[in-house]
């Protein structure tokens, strides 16, 4: 069993991200042609028309490569359509990739759009396979999903309900914070913790302010091959490490599972790590853009992905070691929570943070010079779930 | 082979709607109605959602014999028409595809009819019913929602024998009910004592004739017409006082109800007298054996009656659907398909899952791939409703599409092996935490295009019983 990765094989020479929020004047289509207009008009060296294929994500806003080809009228490109829930962006990155890795195409874009606030209900909707009945997730809601980690966790650890609480308040404060210096991000408002805290209830112990925003938007990003990228930019991106794990989803079943960790965010990272050469996470990494579906998540994922020890992660939340200025900046953008999540967009908005913060264009959000940044996605609920971890950098080992 | 009854289980649901909260709710005073409540079906129970309870109790840890794969099933309030209800409580009960499973609906009287076809043919009455009236009616205050059930099998295993039946029948109009509508209208009551009094006479006296008895040790009148039921009461009051005032009238379920209580209770080789009192009168005489009083039932119903929730008068109007909400802004599911649905039936209906014979392994739902050692095909099923369980961890989901929100959600570990994220019945947020003790309760998820979606829940187990 392999995983050799591609490392510094590709690379992304163009980015376009639209505003993520209620754009009720704003179509899937129009977010589209949003989205890739800002990607070439920063990108002069390359066309619509030099793109010899074309990979979309979105979970639920259209079917079958048409959602592209038809608004941007393209002549007869490829187009495949990915779903892979909430790591369908980065999915249609993956798979861009090792298109122009394996030497297939030389310029490759990968597109991401959702558009969610045109439902009328609250929170995502799915649409459920024809079944008889009984699976949990045919009423229970992501929030609440994702609120069983938070008993769970305290019980494990034995970390008090409060310190808990404040933990996940911290990181609804931080990523406010963060999106709060990012034009972009659906809510641009720091929130204070006291009004985190009090917010009214969606799921157990998480209210609103622990939620990630349901927005509308659309992001994208143009891959060649690592040798050609200085043709089209001076600061290209390149591909250290793709990575996904899909589980067996053995959580809801095995009375082994906890509800404090992810599998499959600890495979996928594992190999992450491995395909890009890191061996210390917490010092190595500059930068991570991480799946803060609701506040418990992002707590998780920092013991999963190894930036915490475990039991640890809510000490070190509450130390402000992932603040903005902290060891290590998660979410600079804003994340999940305030940038907003598209779905299909999420995980190309991830790697749009990476590629400003790695050019010097992310303004009040910029970091030192950062080296080496992570992408992380998560797809389904506890116990249930795919997950994607990119790596990658501004230079080429 | 003569056949007796060989096993019987009640059920109560746990909410209860005091006389108190009615006067004060409908403005008449809180005084006005004295100190009664009722019981009443939580809005995910229904007829056969409480004849399932009721039937597991009758069945209790005995396997699956011969006699119980028949399954009688009446009552007044049927979830479906043209569909029968039956067969989803056989499917509950998970006792297989043989046998007969067949309702016997619409009037109060059909309760004796599934007695009757049961004490014949072997196999299990399941008599359930869910009473509504219109708001402020009588019947509102003084029904009583619930399900009896009673297992008939070889008379030598016996808890009660059938000594004797009579029976007399009329046509009259006292009561009736129109399909489709919520409530019965009813004749002026002294109309219909005066044509119930003879019908009670004539099949009380032959009855008791044909048992060769004066007076039963225990007597039980179960009637819609109240005053009828008071006059045959002391008409031939048991040599016992009665203790089963307190209950209300149950439909279908009143006889069953009552006749449970009394062999809750009853010694040894004593007589039951039975009058139902519903368009003609039946009146049966048993007499208990000296099995009963060692195999009785595990909840009596007065102990039922004793407990349980106060209910607010709008959340019973809404349960009933007669105070229409605005619902969360969440998309209602679909539908269950049919086809998955029968194919899943022993998972969805009997909670049976899936055993690895390599590793042991449960599944829920069945797999037929192990999740721990990869084996394929190498399965057995376990059947997890009778089993008890354990919170891992768990949820109050505000945002949930629920006829009733918020919804209670808990991981729940079951003893011996399984886990499943069900549901939590018949609870507030406060009394769920990890570690809590649940058992299974068969329940009525949502309905959706009038496809009910039945599937089990958890209920806590209160602290006495495990």
């Amino acid at each position: 069993m392999a995983s050799n990765g591609i490392r510094d094989k590709v690379a992304i020479v163009g980015m376009g991200c639209t505003p993520f929020g209620e754009h009720w004047d704003r179509s899937a289509d129009d977010l589209l042609v949003d989205a890739i207009k800002e990607c070439f008009a920063t990108t002069p060296a390359l066309t619509l028309e030099d793109v010899d294929a074309f990979w979309l994500g979105t979970m639920n806003s259209g079917q079958s490569g048409a959602v592209l080809s038809r608004p941007m009228a393209l002549d007869y490109k490829p187009v495949t359509r990915v779903e892979n829930m909430c790591a369908t962006g980065s999915d249609a990155v993956r798979n861009a990739c090792y298109a122009v890795a394996s030497g297939a195409y030389d310029v490759v874009m990968a597109v991401g759009v959702e558009k969610l606030k045109d439902t009328g209900f609250s929170g995502l909707v799915r649409s459920n396979v024809a079944g008889d009945g009984t699976a949990p997730e045919n009423t229970l809601t992501a929030p609440a999903a994702f609120s069983l980690l938070d008993p769970a966790y305290c019980k494990k650890y034995g970390v008090d309900q409060q310190d808990m609480r404040d933990a996940m308040t911290h990181i609804a404060w931080k990523n406010h914070h963060n999106g709060a210096l990012n034009p972009r991000a659906q809510f641009r408002k720091e929130v204070s913790k006291e009004k985190i805290a009090a917010s009214p209830l969606v799921a157990g112990r998480l209210g609103i302010f622990d939620c990630s925003g349901v927005s509308d938007g659309a992001a994208c990003a143009l891959v060649v091959r690592a040798e050609d990228a200085h043709r089209y930019t001076d600061r290209p991106m390149f591909v250290k490490a793709l990575a996904l794990a899909a589980g067996p989803a053995n959580g809801p079943m095995d009375p082994g599972y906890d509800y404090t960790s992810f599998e499959e965010v600890v495979r996928s990272s594992a190999d992450a790590y491995q395909q890009a050469g890191i061996t210390d996470p917490r010092t190595q990494i500059d930068l991570a853009e991480v799946h803060d579906c609701f506040t418990p998540t992002e707590l998780v994922l920092m013991e999963d992905m190894g930036f915490s020890a475990r039991g640890e992660a809510w000490r070190d939340v509450l130390d402000g070691a992932f603040d903005l200025d902290g060891r290590l900046s998660v979410n600079p953008d804003g994340g999940l929570k305030s940038f907003g999540h598209p779905v299909g967009a999420s995980g190309l908005r991830m790697l749009f943070e990476n590629w400003q913060q790695f050019r010097g264009e992310a303004g009040a959000r910029q970091l030192d010079a950062p080296k080496l940044g992570l992408t992380h996605n998560l797809g389904g609920r506890p116990g249930t779930c795919v997950s994607f971890v990119s790596i990658v950098g501004p230079e080429r080992d | 082979m003569p056949l007796g009854i060989t096993g019987y289980g009640a059920y109560l649901p746990r909410h209860r709607l005091t006389h108190e909260e009615l006067g004060a709710a409908l403005g008449s005073g809180p005084t006005h109605l004295g100190k009664g409540t009722r019981t009443v079906a939580s809005y995910d129970e229904d007829a056969t959602t409480m004849g399932v309870e009721a039937a597991r109790r009758a069945l209790g840890d005995a396997a699956p014999d011969r006699w119980t794969s028949n399954l009688l099933f009446a009552t007044s309030s049927p979830p479906y028409l043209d569909k029968s209800n039956a067969t989803a409580i056989h499917a509950a009960l998970d006792l297989g595809h043989r046998g007969f499973a067949a309702d016997t609906g619409g009037a109060p009287r059909s309760a004796i009819a599934a007695l009757r076809a049961a004490a014949a043919l072997g196999g299990l009455a399941v008599l359930s019913d869910l009473r509504t009236g219109l708001p402020s009616s009588a019947d509102e205050r003084g029904g009583a929602d619930g399900a009896a059930a009673f297992r008939f099998g070889d008379e030598a295993d016996a808890l009660a024998t059938i000594l004797a039946e009579a029976s007399a029948s009329a046509e009259f109009l006292d009561r009736w009910r129109v399909p489709g509508q919520d409530a019965s209208r009813s004749w002026e009551e002294r109309f219909g004592q005066e044509m119930y009094l003879p019908l009670i006479a004539d099949a009380v006296g032959r009855a008791l004739a044909a048992a060769g008895i004066e007076q039963a040790d225990h007597v039980i009148v179960s009637s819609p017409h109240t005053r009828s039921a008071g006059v045959a009461a002391r008409t031939y009051a048991g040599r016992v006082p009665s203790q089963e005032g307190a209950l209300g009238y149950a439909g279908s379920a009143d006889a069953g109800l009552k006749l449970a209580a009394v062999l809750d209770r009853a010694g040894a080789g004593e007589t039951i007298l039975l009058i139902s009192a519903a368009d003609g009168c039946d009146a049966l005489v048993l007499r208990t054996t000296a099995s009963l009083p060692g195999r009785r039932a595990a909840h009596p119903v007065l102990a039922q009656l004793e407990g349980g929730r106060e209910l607010r008068y709008a959340t019973y109007l809404t349960w009933r659907g007669m105070l229409d909400r605005e619902p969360p802004r969440r998309p209602e599911p679909d539908r269950p398909a049919g086809p998955p649905s029968a194919r899943g039936e022993a998972w969805k209906f009997g909670l049976v899952g899936s055993r690895c014979r390599s590793c042991g392994f449960v599944h829920l739902p069945p797999s037929r791939v192990c999740k721990r050692c990869h084996h394929i095909d190498e399965m057995e099923r376990i059947a997890l409703g009778q089993r008890s369980g354990t919170v891992a961890t768990f949820t109050v989901d505000r945002l949930a599409f629920s006829p009733s929100p918020p919804m209670i959600n808990a991981v729940v570990d079951f003893d011996g092996g399984g886990r499943y994220t069900l549901e939590v019945a018949d609870a507030s947020p406060d009394e769920v935490e990890i570690g809590t003790r649940v058992q299974m309760s068969f329940r009525r998820l949502y309905t959706v295009d009038g496809v009910h979606n039945y599937f089990w829940k958890a209920t806590v187990v209160a602290a006495e019983e495990d």
